[in-house]
């Protein structure tokens, strides 16, 4: 029987010639990310450890990236806990360089290896070919430690994509259609793996929206080929090479198949407060909105930046919506600079932040207030997500946000 | 006897021939800032007080800037009261996201030369950098004021300071203000008014002259004022000055509570120590005194002492005193070509939208990015200590903004310094407190 | 002439507004919510223990920094009734009057004093402590019409006819 990506790369970090959905192996981790959500929390329980030790340094990367700039003593102190233990240990370490997935994919992450990330949407480095994974602080530790873990090998579940997205629908409207059509839980424990010739017409800041959400499908991780989009990207971002191209074996076993036809994408968000609650644009229209969101590690890269800026271009933000506009890296900052999109933002009212997880985390920067509504290209829509506890986050793309920011209401990406 | 530049605003405004230090006289005002973190409370006082209509809504302008962007679940309340506010009672000038009161409050040409002006923040004393009266008053004051167009004034005493000759290489109006402060200390000027003149103020850009207006409140001051001229009327957006505003500045037989006179040369650059605003030195005598401290030890209100100098965690570049693109400009300076020192933050928050996107037309923004800054969105930022880089016990702060209490920016052990853009960016790079321009 | 007896609670120089209410409480609801938090960054444990008609002596330039209001209606909240400093900050002094929170001032009350000490204020004219008087000036008329009012907002309402 032949091997999906999920078990080849498993196999490969397990040392293993094959290996088989509902397996468990030990496996090598080929890089440990750990952001200021909870690094402080692993380094308290590393130092209670009898014989602390790090088994690979150079495996471990950090990047403070949900409170920045820092909001209260308390977040100060987890962060300098965080860095001064990367500082007198050697670890890599990042601080305003900007959210931790994009960091990983624009200088670490290469195809074929196996990361854990102590944040759930380690499963974006699938856009790279890589099998990344969210995992806990405990799980966490262990790695850091022993510089493996063990993992259950998951079943595939595999999306045979064909065509092309019209214009205006983007990826993130793909893949919220698609946990919508599987549910929240569609995909628990399984491996997403996306294919087809549709893939050819996805670019590599689609693929990363595409595989990043996938965990709110309940998923394990996401996976994709490696082609030329991927192997450009790599030379671009530091001249990277792959550990290894995978791709699923002609006899390998899907759990299920799904067929989708890019061109059938409509634009679409999902409503409070769950990820899967989806609805075409079309049917929340005039929706009033507090406050608008453009960023994140869903969306918050160039391509989403100079399409929301393509839209907004001599429009105003409306009167009293609050348009948060944060990229993804200070590397997708600068380079959005020099196309003049920042300027297109700034001109039309919005707040130009610096690059951070921002109102997707919802705890210092940009919070709404008790009733009030945002939309977001944002992970996450659950109940206080974003705020208060009676507020309410509805999920869209760059282009039905930036729509939305204008007309101070949900509005389709049409619309300007 | 002659007449002080104060003392020629007041009497213009009440329409007398003249007016003197210790009179109580009542102003018409001309222009009035509120801001979101105040703005529940002034509507509270002002529907209390029985007002039912504002004397004059063109002349009242509301700016959020202490919660942009919204930091803590109660914020988007004030701007909500603030909206309300503004469609019950006609209030059209409202800025939500345009930067800071103070720099606003001048950019956007509410107040001018000559005018009387009041705020609900202390540092509205900046717009006397155009030959303004304005300073702080509370929020009861300012529904006062909002129903009736009124407000009792004592005329202040004023305390001349004359400045000559040409500032040093790497000394910026921010260190000749905090000199000044050291001087006075911070209840040195209480009550009076600070009456700027001389060769080295006349060469200052508005940008500099507001830097100092805007401190002059941490030595007590009413006001601090600068006299118009020619580069006042071109930042406001005048023809020129009329005969009204030529005349503003101190008459030669003016009497003077005080009257100090520095030499430009003499200035150096300094540093206002942990934790308070008037406790200055140089700096080269904080690195100095550094060098003899223990080694590897935290000493209170100093910081950490490695290799001889105080260690540095955090940069902050922005706020109403040095926020303008001329102080971005400085940073960008010192920061092109480097790199932030592993480790340390630097935040940069430009203080309005329209120098945000200035710097960004001339590349410094790109420098400072490059460099490895965080460039937020326009507003207060960290200066009011909510958000925006707030610390923990023990560590260190440069801040190009105005005050440095205890527990403005963290935790009561934080340590907060005050300099220029150009020490400030220069101990960014160095990663410990430096000289400027090193 | 008014006068009454007071516990002292003795603090320094300098005492800023962020020390007396720091900001990052100023966006509580009310009055009533940020009083447990004043004084905390210099001394956290003073709010609780400050009992109605106790008196605060201060050094010189009390209430320096922001023009915050909450800082004399948090002090005023806590039951203070007067404060005795060597000198105020002046917006500081503004805010207190309009909301009719009593402030004296004299030069040499805050060296002699002990905190837990009494004082007793013959009001506009002395201070006794220990055997000694020590004097003190009347306000200015125009602030003493609005501290008689009962503060700002009764001078306004008066103004309104609506008390």
């Amino acid at each position: 029987m032949g091997m999906t990506i999920a078990e080849k790369i498993i196999a490969r970090a397990a040392g293993l010639e094959s290996v088989h959905a509902g397996e468990i192996h030990t496996v090598t981790l080929d890089y440990l990310m750990s952001n200021d959500g909870t690094t402080h929390l692993t380094i308290d329980m590393y130092n209670k450890l009898r014989n602390p030790r790090i088994a690979d340094k150079s495996k471990l990367v950090w990047i403070v990236d949900h409170n920045v700039p820092c909001d209260s003593p308390k977040t100060a102190a987890s962060q300098k806990k965080m860095r001064d233990f990367a500082r007198d240990n050697g670890i890599t370490f990042y601080e305003g360089a900007g959210v931790c997935h994009q960091i990983m994919c624009e200088k670490h992450v290469v195809p074929g290896q196996l990361i854990f990330g102590a944040d759930s949407h380690t499963c974006a480095y699938g856009a790279l070919g890589a099998f990344g994974t969210g995992v806990g602080c405990t799980d966490y530790l262990y790695g850091m430690v022993t510089g493996g873990s063990w993992v259950m090998v998951p079943e595939t579940i595999r999306f045979n994509l064909t065509g092309k997205l019209r214009d205006r629908v983007t990826a993130r409207d793909l893949i919220l259609t698609i946990i919508g059509l599987i549910g929240a839980n569609g995909a628990n424990y399984h491996a997403m793996e996306f294919v087809g010739d549709g893939m050819k017409n996805l670019t590599m800041s689609d693929r990363i929206s595409i595989c990043n959400l996938c965990v709110e499908a309940g998923a394990k991780t996401a996976l994709m080929e490696v082609d030329d989009i991927t192997l450009a990207y790599l030379e671009e971002h530091g001249g990277r090479k792959p550990a290894a191209c995978f791709k699923s074996d002609d006899d390998a076993v899907f759990e299920k198949t799904y067929n989708i036809d890019l061109s059938t994408i409509v634009p679409v968000v999902a409503k409070p407060h769950f990820v899967d609650n989806l609805a075409p644009v079309d049917d929340v229209k005039g929706v009033k909105i507090n406050e608008a969101f453009l960023g994140s590690c869903n969306n918050g890269r160039i391509e989403d930046l100079r399409l929301g800026a393509s839209i907004i271009k001599g429009h105003k933000v409306a009167d009293k919506v609050r348009f948060l506009v944060v990229p993804a890296s200070q590397e997708v900052y600068r380079q959005a600079l020099r196309e003049g999109l920042l300027d297109i933002f700034m001109e039309a009212g919005a707040m130009v932040m610096n690059p951070n997880c921002s109102v997707c985390w919802g705890s210092c920067q940009g919070v709404i207030g008790a009733g009030e509504v945002l939309i977001s290209t944002g992970t996450r829509n659950f109940k206080g997500r974003a705020g208060d506890k009676n507020s309410f986050v509805y999920l869209g793309s760059a282009a039905t946000v930036a729509a939305s920011a204008i007309a101070g209401e949900i509005v389709s990406p049409y619309t300007y | 006897m002659g007449s002080t530049l104060i003392e020629k605003i007041f009497a213009h405004n009440i329409g007398a021939d003249s007016v003197k230090a210790g009179d109580i006289i009542t102003v018409g005002v001309d222009r009035v800032m509120i801001h979101d973190i105040f703005i529940p409370f002034v509507k509270d006082k002002f529907e209390e007080m029985g007002f039912t209509k504002i004397w004059d809504p063109d002349r009242t302008v509301l700016i959020y800037d202490h919660l942009v962007p919204a930091s803590q679940l109660d914020d988007p309340r004030h701007h909500h009261i603030g909206d309300e506010f503004c469609d019950k009672y006609g209030v059209k000038n409202v800025h939500r996201s345009d930067g800071i009161c103070h720099q606003l409050m001048t950019e956007a040409g509410y107040v001018r030369p000559g005018d009387v002006a009041f705020g609900t923040d202390s540092h509205t004393v900046t717009y006397g950098c155009v030959g303004a009266f304005s300073t702080g008053i509370g929020y009861t004051e300012m529904a006062s004021i909002l129903g009736t167009g009124k407000l009792w004034v004592r005329v202040p005493e004023t305390i001349r300071i004359n400045i000559e000759g040409t500032l040093p290489a790497n000394v910026t109006s921010k260190d000749i203000i905090l000199t000044i402060i050291g001087d006075l200390r911070a209840d040195g000027a209480t009550y009076k008014s600070l009456e700027f003149a001389g060769s080295t103020v006349d060469a200052m850009s508005v940008a500099s002259r507001m830097t100092m207006s805007n401190m002059t409140v941490e030595c007590g001051a009413k006001c601090g004022l600068f006299s118009p001229d020619e580069k006042t009327a071109e930042y406001c957006g005048l023809d020129g000055l009329d005969d009204f505003l030529v005349t503003l500045r101190g008459d030669d037989d003016a009497v003077y509570s005080k009257v100090l006179n520095y030499r430009a040369e003499d200035f150096v650059p300094v540093i206002a120590c942990p934790s308070q605003v008037d406790k200055i030195k140089p700096v080269s005598q904080v690195i100095a005194e550094a060098a003899s401290m223990e080694e590897g030890s935290i000493v209170p209100s100093v910081g950490l002492i490695k290799d001889g100098t105080i260690r540095v965690d955090q940069v902050f570049i922005g706020s109403c005193t040095n926020g303008r693109l001329e102080d971005l400009r400085a940073a960008a300076q010192v920061l092109k070509g480097k790199h932030v020192a592993p480790f340390v933050k630097l935040i940069v928050t430009p203080a309005s939208r329209k120098i945000y996107r200035e710097a960004l037309a001339d590349g410094t923004l790109d420098t400072l990015a490059e460099a490895g800054a965080m460039i937020t969105t326009p507003g207060c930022g960290l200066c009011c200590g909510r958000t925006g880089g707030i610390l923990t016990d023990n560590e260190v702060v440069v801040a190009t903004n105005n005050r440095n209490f205890l527990g403005r920016m963290g935790t009561s052990k934080v340590n907060i310094y005050l300099a220029s853009p150009v020490t400030a960016a220069s101990c960014a790079v160095a990663g410990e407190i430096v000289m400027p321009g090193r | 002439m008014e006068q009454f007896k007071g516990k002292v609670w003795l603090l320094g120089d300098d005492i800023d507004t962020d020390i007396i209410i720091p900001t990052e409480y100023l966006a509580l609801k009310t009055v009533k919510d940020m009083a447990p938090y004043g004084f905390s960054p210099l001394r956290p444990e003073l709010a609780s223990k400050i009992r109605p008609g106790d008196i605060i002596v201060a050094g010189k330039n009390f209430g320096c920094g922001s023009s915050r209001e909450q800082a004399p209606e948090v002090i005023k909240a806590l039951g203070v009734r007067a404060v005795i400093a060597r000198s105020y900050a002046r917006i500081f002094f503004r805010n207190a009057i309009n909301n009719g929170l009593l402030l004296i001032e004299n030069d040499t009350l805050c060296d002699d004093v002990k905190e837990g000490d009494e004082i007793t204020v013959n009001v506009g004219e002395s201070i006794e402590y220990n055997g000694k008087k020590y004097p003190i000036s009347a306000l200015p008329d125009n602030l003493l019409d609005i501290l008689e009012a009962g503060g700002l907002v009764k001078a306004m309402q008066k103004l309104n006819g609506i008390i």
